[in-house]
């Protein structure tokens, strides 16, 4: 009895539970929102229904609150990526000793509890804005105050992404540009943001899923509004229906299916630059050939 | 369309340690002009500081008579080609020989024309849709050059750029280049560590050592007449042989080595007293006895045939090794291991110049 | 001048240290290939970029937390008072948090609240560390890249759910009425539900649930960069497994690991929906009791400077340990 194979079985058993403690939850929550009973229930299994996505269709607060979600979503997406970019580059220019600093500045809204970035941000910005009764009445609002708290720390997001690509920009293809007469912004506008564009894209679709999922700062930063986090929280507090089931069938269903699509570009991609591979070796061939 | 090049007491700095120190040297225009020497000699610095990378820290650079400060890398009539070349991936191969016409506002068809131009020049027509990655080594290196070429530059600046191909395409690429520079006509900087390159490819080489220039001249000169023992031990092989000089006139120089007194020519003016290093290269040695103060006695410790010729190594006085490269043609008979082997040579073959560093293997 | 106005002045201070570290540095190492900031991005570009990392780092960041430090140092008084004669300099808030104002008598009840977090905190992290390094190490090391692949995709996945619909997910299986608690009596383990929200469980359980990933990312890069053969050499020595986790495994990924445990000890302390939604009705997070003087009590400052005790205390922490385990801050926060 080899106890290679016991590992090998133990090492699986160990995955099984791993990924039924992942995925068990959702589930059960999941086969919940097909049941018919009231209170969300997985065994027994009445009968089928969908009623309860119609519930939730039918759900005027969560529907409003997805619209400010999106909203906000949208307008921290517009400030955390341009902001993590010049963050990035800044970084990368930096003097060296100044680095530490700027360091720990921009990335200690990661390290600070999300409630403590609400507390402070509704904090600051009600003062600032009750200088003129104009600004707050048209900027003191729970949406305008969470994209300014939710943008604090998904901007540092932002910088970490923008940076991790930046490490690997090769400096010689600026100077090439350069040297064939581009200006420094002419630099950034063809060579720098085209290498950056795979890292934009993260940066935007992180920064917006952070900021849909967020509720510790969004909570107070809120005010009187709602995100549909918000809503779902106060659902909660209040008690349980399958309509909150449903709705995580549905962004499980999305999130598999960006999943799958996500799989099928890099897949894509790789056939790709497998195939330049290949061009380039038999361009090499040829050229062996030639000079021999 | 070619400019000369002119170093004036050019020193950078940085911080505490000097990379190029007081270099000064007149490159002429059209010319094939290479730097060599190890790495970290400064002759890229040299080369960074022409294409505007760097600026001197004292002293100045003139381009076609015309002073450099001041004026970024953008902005000057060179073109640099990278050692790792530095093409732009996300660009095709016509987009990225057009870049340099596309940031001066040339216009679609204008950019596609001269690509296309110069796809000929570097013998890959039809090729401008391709990806970069799509191109073999020596096709990117090409593309490189024409990439250079694009914006009409007077001088051209290569770092090394041969250094990753291996080396059949490289001694291809060689003829290659020199070909394309003598159908453009302009000034060529080159800059590499490897001798061969610098000999076969160059009008004129200044050879470099820890950032200072130690001799300028034709492969022909530096080869044959070095200046300094950096100069004689880092081109080509050499057996160096340091000592006192005892005697010296005009022409020759006798210093006493742990061989005993030898003689060789005097270039430097030398005289009784200095410390020198009498230099004798193994082409130049022959197995066998001659006169007296050109003659050493030594032990072969190996031979290794290596077919159009082949290389004695010999252990002398203070176990120091020595080197004689027997041509094929010479037809002797080489001693076995272990026997002992006199060495001689023409006194005009050995040369005597001042102590000094020697180049590090 | 007022004391929140004062608050506008210390990052001028500390823009006034960079600008003087750069002079500094310009001066001592003059550098032929460093060019000026505006001189490398162009004017309009440089001056965007300034623009925007000032506006994040001032406004956003560091403006904020210093105006809530000044806030919690005043007390709570009606919007027409603040300014006024009343809004003085006090130390109150704080003093509150030791002894309670309203009768005078050591505020057991928050201190201990604080106290429970830390605690529940460093235990789910100690949890999480054990379930996800057997995977962590598995994925890294083991696994081939087809399979590694496929498991972070598994791995990301339920993580776009949002923490509250995770949060419910528990609560449905932990419930009285949940599954669990079904399977239990119907197998006639139990005859009345065992209350996991009351005791607690459901919380650990919604903690360790909660921040699974980032304890398992950090671990994973940690581990990934190890060389294969120090494992092989470390077997070939005849190293038993536990001796060259121990030994060199461990050793080589200290800072992921410190990584992974202060990101998931500062969320966890930091938490607010898995203590509100699966901690036992007896159960007082501290995050709650800041909500309350938020959303109950409107006594900002009180909250602000129990905030304030919060971080400190936690960073107080995270700092002591990183020095025990001799982690390097910078390593940590990579």
């Amino acid at each position: 009895m080899s106890s290679k194979a016991i590992m090998k079985g133990m090492i699986g058993f160990y995955i099984l539970l791993f990924f039924g403690y992942l995925f068990g939850p959702l589930l059960v929550m999941g086969v919940t929102a097909f049941n018919t009973p009231g209170y969300p229930q997985a065994y027994p299994f009445e009968a089928f229904t969908l009623d309860w996505f119609v519930k939730l269709y039918n759900h005027r607060n969560m529907m409003d609150g997805l619209k400010n979600s999106i909203v906000i979503g949208i307008g921290v997406v517009a400030i955390s990526v341009p902001v993590g970019l010049a963050a990035s580059i800044i970084m990368s220019q930096i003097y060296h000793r100044a680095r530490g600093l700027y360091y720990l500045i921009t990335i200690s809204p990661l390290l600070t509890p999300g409630v403590i970035i609400g507390i402070s941000t509704v904090i600051f910005w009600r003062d600032v804005l009750s200088v003129t009764d104009v600004t707050r009445g048209l900027f003191y609002k729970g949406i305008v105050l969470t994209i300014l708290g939710q943008a604090s720390f998904i901007s540092a997001y932002c910088l970490l992404i923008f940076m991790a690509r930046l490490t690997r920009f090769d400096r010689a293809q600026e100077e090439a540009a350069l040297d064939l007469g581009a200006t420094y912004p002419q630099v950034f506008w063809h060579i720098l943001l085209p290498f950056l564009k795979p890292a934009v894209v993260s940066a935007i679709v992180i920064g917006f899923l952070t900021s849909f999922e967020n509720y510790n700062t969004t909570t107070f930063a809120i005010l009187a509004d709602k995100t549909l986090v918000t809503v779902l929280a106060g659902e909660v507090r209040q008690g349980t229906t399958p309509a909150l089931s449903a709705l995580a069938v549905i962004i499980i269903g999305i999130s598999i299916i960006g999943a799958i699509s996500y799989e099928v570009v890099k897949r894509q991609e790789q056939n790709r630059a497998e195939r330049a591979q290949r061009q380039a070796i038999l361009a090499e061939r040829g050229e062996i050939a030639a000079t021999a | 369309m070619s400019a000369g090049v002119e170093l004036d007491h050019v020193t950078v700095r940085f911080g505490d340690f000097t990379a190029v120190d007081n270099a000064t040297l007149d490159i002429r225009g059209g010319e094939f002009f290479s730097f060599l020497g190890p790495s970290g000699c400064g002759k890229t610095t040299i080369l960074r500081t022409v294409s505007g990378f760097l600026e001197p820290s004292e002293g100045c650079v003139r381009i076609g008579g015309q002073d450099m400060v001041g004026i970024g890398p953008n902005k000057r009539p060179t073109a640099l080609i990278f050692q790792n070349l530095a093409l732009f991936p996300l660009m095709t191969v016509a987009e990225n020989i057009s870049y340099g016409l596309r940031v001066r506002g040339a216009d679609r068809s204008a950019r596609r024309k001269r690509a296309d131009e110069l796809l000929d020049l570097i013998a890959l027509p039809g090729q401008g849709d391709k990806l970069v990655s799509e191109l073999s080594g020596g096709q990117k290196q090409r593309v490189a050059i024409a990439r250079a070429l694009a914006v009409e530059p007077k001088v051209l600046l290569l770092d090394e750029p041969l250094s990753a191909l291996d080396l059949k395409l490289r001694q291809h690429m060689r003829a290659e280049l020199r070909s394309i520079q003598q159908k453009v006509g302009i000034t060529f900087i080159y800059i590499t560590h490897d001798q061969g390159e610098a000999l076969t490819m160059s009008d004129r080489i200044a050879v470099m050592s820890d950032g200072v220039i130690q001799q300028v001249g034709d492969g022909k000169a530096v080869y044959d007449n070095p200046e300094t023992a950096f100069v004689a031990s880092f081109v080509g092989e050499n057996n160096p042989f340091p000592g006192t000089v005892t005697r010296a006139d005009q022409t020759y120089a006798v210093i006493e080595t742990a061989f005993g007194p030898l003689r060789g020519r005097n270039p430097r003016g030398l005289r009784a007293g200095d410390q020198g290093i009498l230099f004798v290269r193994p082409e130049s040695a022959r197995l066998g006895a001659g006169s007296a103060d050109t003659t050493l006695t030594s032990t072969v410790t190996n031979v290794a045939f290596e077919g159009y010729m082949t290389h004695v190594y010999l252990k002398g006085a203070g176990k120091k090794e020595i080197i004689v490269t027997v041509g094929r043609q010479a037809a002797i008979d080489i001693p076995a291991p272990h026997s002992a082997a006199p060495i001689n040579y023409d006194a005009d073959l050995g040369l005597v110049l001042p102590e000094g560093m020697l180049a590090r293997e | 001048m007022s004391s929140r106005a004062l608050v506008f002045i210390i990052p001028i201070i500390v823009i006034a240290i960079f600008w003087m570290m750069a002079r500094r540095e310009a001066r001592r190492k003059p550098d032929p290939t460093r060019k000026g900031f505006f001189e490398r991005n162009g004017v309009v570009l440089g001056t965007v970029f300034v623009l925007l990392v000032g506006f994040w780092t001032l406004f956003l960041v560091a403006l904020p937390y210093l105006y809530m430090v000044v806030e919690s140092f005043h007390p709570a008084l009606p919007p027409m008072k603040r300014g006024g004669p009343d809004d003085v300099l006090t130390t109150a808030q704080y003093a509150s948090f030791l002894v309670n104002p309203i009768n005078d008598s050591i505020n057991w009840l928050h201190m201990g609240a604080l106290l429970f977090s830390i605690i529940a905190s460093i235990a789910v992290t100690a949890l999480n560390f054990a379930i996800c390094y057997p995977l962590a190490y598995y994925m890294a090391q083991a696994g081939t890249a087809q399979k590694v692949r496929l498991l972070m995709l598994g791995l990301i996945v339920p993580y776009w759910v949002n923490e509250i619909l995770r949060a419910f997910s528990l609560r449905l299986l932990l419930a009285s009425k949940g599954l669990i608690n079904q399977a239990l009596m119907g197998l006639g383990i139990t005859d009345a539900p065992i209350d996991f929200l009351g005791n607690n469980t459901g919380l650990y359980v919604g903690l360790s649930y909660a921040y699974l990933l980032v304890m398992m990312f950090p671990l994973y890069n940690a581990i990934e960069s190890l060389d294969k053969n120090q494992v092989e050499a470390a077997r070939d020595l005849g190293a038993p497994w536990w001796r060259i986790h121990w030994d060199v495994v461990i050793p080589y990924a200290k800072p992921g690991i410190a990584s992974g445990c202060t990101m998931v000890f500062m969320l966890s302390v930091g938490s607010l929906a898995a203590p509100q939604f699966l901690g036992g009705p007896r159960t007082l997070w501290f995050t709650a009791v800041i909500y309350d003087f938020f959303f109950q009590s409107f006594n900002w400052p009180r909250g602000a400077a129990y905030a304030f005790i919060m971080l400190v205390v936690c960073i107080a922490l995270v700092l002591g340990m990183l020095r025990l385990f001799k982690v390097s801050l910078g390593e940590a926060i990579r």
